[in-house]
């Protein structure tokens, strides 16, 4: 594939599903919780520092099954969105996933998760309480889980922050939902270093979940009713719980170990990777005798065994920070 | 900051000085590399290349790369200001890297270990799908020959430039670490400047170990992500290592000069699980002679079936872990007959 700015048309239409994923009347996690499930029981609490509102769970039933229900939770105006802090989980939103998959796994729950954040909440207090560190160790206990997991992105797929909780045997969509790496915002502040092209970056970064499912990160699309979810959350709600009861039909199949080989299977495969044999480097060096013999017994003039560092040397130290996020 | 170095592969040996960011001096360059590109006046720690990396961290003559043919494809077509290949062609030509990391075998004060090296100049030491498979294969690597594993981290985060699947090897580069805590292999995370987004937010942070460089910059959003998706500025020295180890996410803070003694020292104290990985009866604990008999004869019997796996190299053959030190008594500990292979 030929690497060219996005065409204004493919600019329009990955702005338009943004909007869609992010627009305010869209149903949030307990909006489908209510309708997918029944007897809904939400837990709180990390059992450490506090109740994370931006991120919800608790058992439930599914078609009269147990399962564990696990996702971010957006407000619907501005009161709540401020109580929600607008699904931007904290380390203790993480820490009460981690709790509740613990609590899954012994009990031999299966687990949905529904993911709708523009990502983990980035400000200091969330730094001091290691962001980071809550989210790698929820990414780790989703990889070897030994339950079922069917992840949902319902809205928003903002980057470590929705990874946390979407690590599944089976990943769905809806229709207008999206995943990225990073916010487009985001990834425009740095690569264009202009929020304001964050449209740009929503079309570079195929972030649409027709793309996510292309690109092999997302198994299957779930149909929204026509102009999207909000238009509908009952008949949203209903198309969910009929691609979760067929996921489930699928992934119970396999027994414990084949789950989990699959699920690691899953995740190693990801990515594109050439791969050429080459000649792995060496620093070289002609170990000739006067050489060895030079630098056993010191003497001057004998050139220094050659090291890595000629190798691969140090040069310009730009702080172009051009890739990370 | 701008360093170069008269015995680099530039042509025309320009600046002999660097002006240390900290503290302002000018330090001649030759004095900078002998100082393992410490500034000599007030400590601060200069970023370093892998191949710098290597020497000051690894017995000479240890190291074999592994996997050093595996490149970055352009999966969506990705173009900015600038398009992806050209980015990845431009760093290849200013660092001679194929990818933003290395993996290899090596020995540490003489102990086989799988080490992974970022090199931030390479596209910001980002991560993305080759990144994260090299990551991946050191820990499959470090399992399958039950060898420590070490990852030495620098890297602003997962790559924007390839989306999503950047993203998703933050799973990728995590879900080994699972299979190493069933297998008993340990790892240790060496957070060098900078270390922030994806891959602090996976393996980075989940060393069984993490040490930290003094003054690096770790922390899961950088200050551009931040200000861009809050609005909100980081206080000044908000993510350093010594921030970190105060709250409590890193267990050492290590000058560059005792670095390679204190993983040294870390390799010695943190065994390998003997292969079957089974904590053994209190009854055969035993700290007598007796028991590190039986323990020896114990390892003679696994140590075939251990052996196998990935094609082994000579450097990587014995996959020992701690090998007996002479104050040593551990009962326990993997001591490897197949290790007399090496010279």
């Amino acid at each position: 594939m030929n690497a060219a700015p996005p065409t204004l048309r493919a600019i329009e239409e990955a702005w338009r599903r943004v909007q869609l994923a992010r627009h305010p009347q869209r149903p949030r996690t307990l909006d489908l919780v209510a309708r997918i499930f029944e007897e809904f029981v939400e837990l709180h609490g990390d059992r450490g520092f506090r109740d994370d509102p931006a991120m919800v769970g608790g058992p439930a039933l599914l078609d009269g099954r147990p399962v564990m229900v696990i996702g971010h939770q957006k407000g619907t105006d501005t009161d709540s969105n401020i109580f929600r802090n607008f699904g931007s989980p904290h380390p203790e939103g993480f820490r009460k996933a981690q709790r509740l998959l613990r609590l899954a796994e012994k009990l031999g729950m299966p687990v949905v998760t529904l993911l709708d954040t523009a990502g983990a909440f980035p400000g200091p207090a969330a730094e001091e309480r290691g962001q980071a560190e809550a989210i790698a160790a929820s990414i780790k206990q989703m990889t070897s889980l030994d339950v079922p997991i069917v992840v949902v992105i319902v809205g928003e797929g903002g980057s470590g922050g929705a990874l946390a909780i979407g690590v599944g045997d089976e990943v769905l969509a809806l229709e207008n939902a999206v995943y990225s790496v990073i916010s487009p915002e985001g990834c425009a502040s740095i690569l264009w270093r202009a929020p304001e092209k964050a449209p740009e970056a929503a079309a570079a970064m195929r972030m649409t979940a027709a793309d996510q499912l292309e690109l092999g990160v997302i198994d299957g699309i779930i149909r929204e009713p026509d102009g999207g979810a909000q238009e509908d959350h009952d008949a949203t709600a209903k198309a969910i719980r009929e691609a979760l009861l067929a996921a489930f039909g699928r992934v119970t199949r396999l027994d414990e170990e084949a789950l989990l080989a699959t699920r690691y299977a899953r995740l190693r495969s990801i990515g594109v990777v050439n791969e050429t044999a080459v000649e792995a480097l060496q620093p070289a060096e002609e170990a000739t005798l006067r050489r060895r013999l030079g630098r056993l017994l010191r003497l001057p003039g004998v050139p220094r065994r050659p090291r890595w560092s000629d190798v691969w040397p140090s040069g310009d130290d730009t702080n172009d920070n051009e890739g990370g996020a | 900051m701008r360093i170069k170095f008269p015995l680099g592969r530039r042509d025309a040996p320009t600046d002999a000085w660097t002006k240390c960011p900290t503290c302002e001096s000018q330090i001649f360059n030759k004095q900078l590399e002998r100082n393992a590109r410490v500034c000599p006046t007030c400590g601060h720690h200069f970023r370093m290349s892998v191949g710098e990396r290597l020497d000051l961290l690894v017995d000479e003559g240890s190291f074999v790369e592994r996997d050093a043919g595996l490149t970055s494809g352009d999966p969506l077509g990705f173009h900015d200001q600038q398009a992806y290949p050209d980015r990845l062609e431009a760093s290849h030509i200013k660092t001679g890297l194929r990818e933003a990391a290395i993996w290899g075998t090596a020995k540490l004060e003489g102990r086989a270990v799988a080490i992974g090296l970022f090199d931030f100049r390479f596209m910001g030491g980002s991560m993305g799908s080759v990144v994260g498979e090299k990551v991946a294969r050191c820990f499959e690597g470090a399992l399958a020959e039950r060898i420590p594993a070490i990852v030495v981290a620098a890297s602003g985060g997962a790559r924007m430039q390839e989306g999503t699947l950047s993203l998703l090897q933050l799973a990728k580069t995590t879900a080994p670490l699972a299979r190493m805590d069933v297998a008993g292999i340990p790892f240790i995370s060496v957070l060098t400047d900078p270390t922030t987004g994806g891959v602090l937010a996976s393996f980075a942070s989940l060393g069984d170990v993490i040490v930290a460089e003094p003054g690096a910059l770790i922390g899961f959003a950088g200050a551009r992500v931040a200000s861009g998706t809050v609005g909100e500025e980081m206080p000044e020295g908000f993510q350093r290592s010594e921030f970190l180890f105060e709250h409590g996410f890193v267990d050492l803070v290590v000058p560059r000069a005792e670095l390679r003694a204190t993983l040294g020292r870390l390799l010695r104290v943190l065994p390998v699980a003997a292969a079957d990985a089974t904590w053994p009866e209190a009854g055969e604990r035993a700290w007598g002679p007796i028991g590190v008999l039986s323990g020896i004869a114990e390892r003679l019997g696994g140590a075939v079936s251990e052996t196998i796996g990935i094609d082994v190299e000579e450097e990587g053959a014995n996959g020992a872990g701690p090998q007996a030190s002479p104050a040593s008594t551990a009962p326990r500990e993997p001591v490897r007959p197949v290790e007399e292979r090496d010279r």
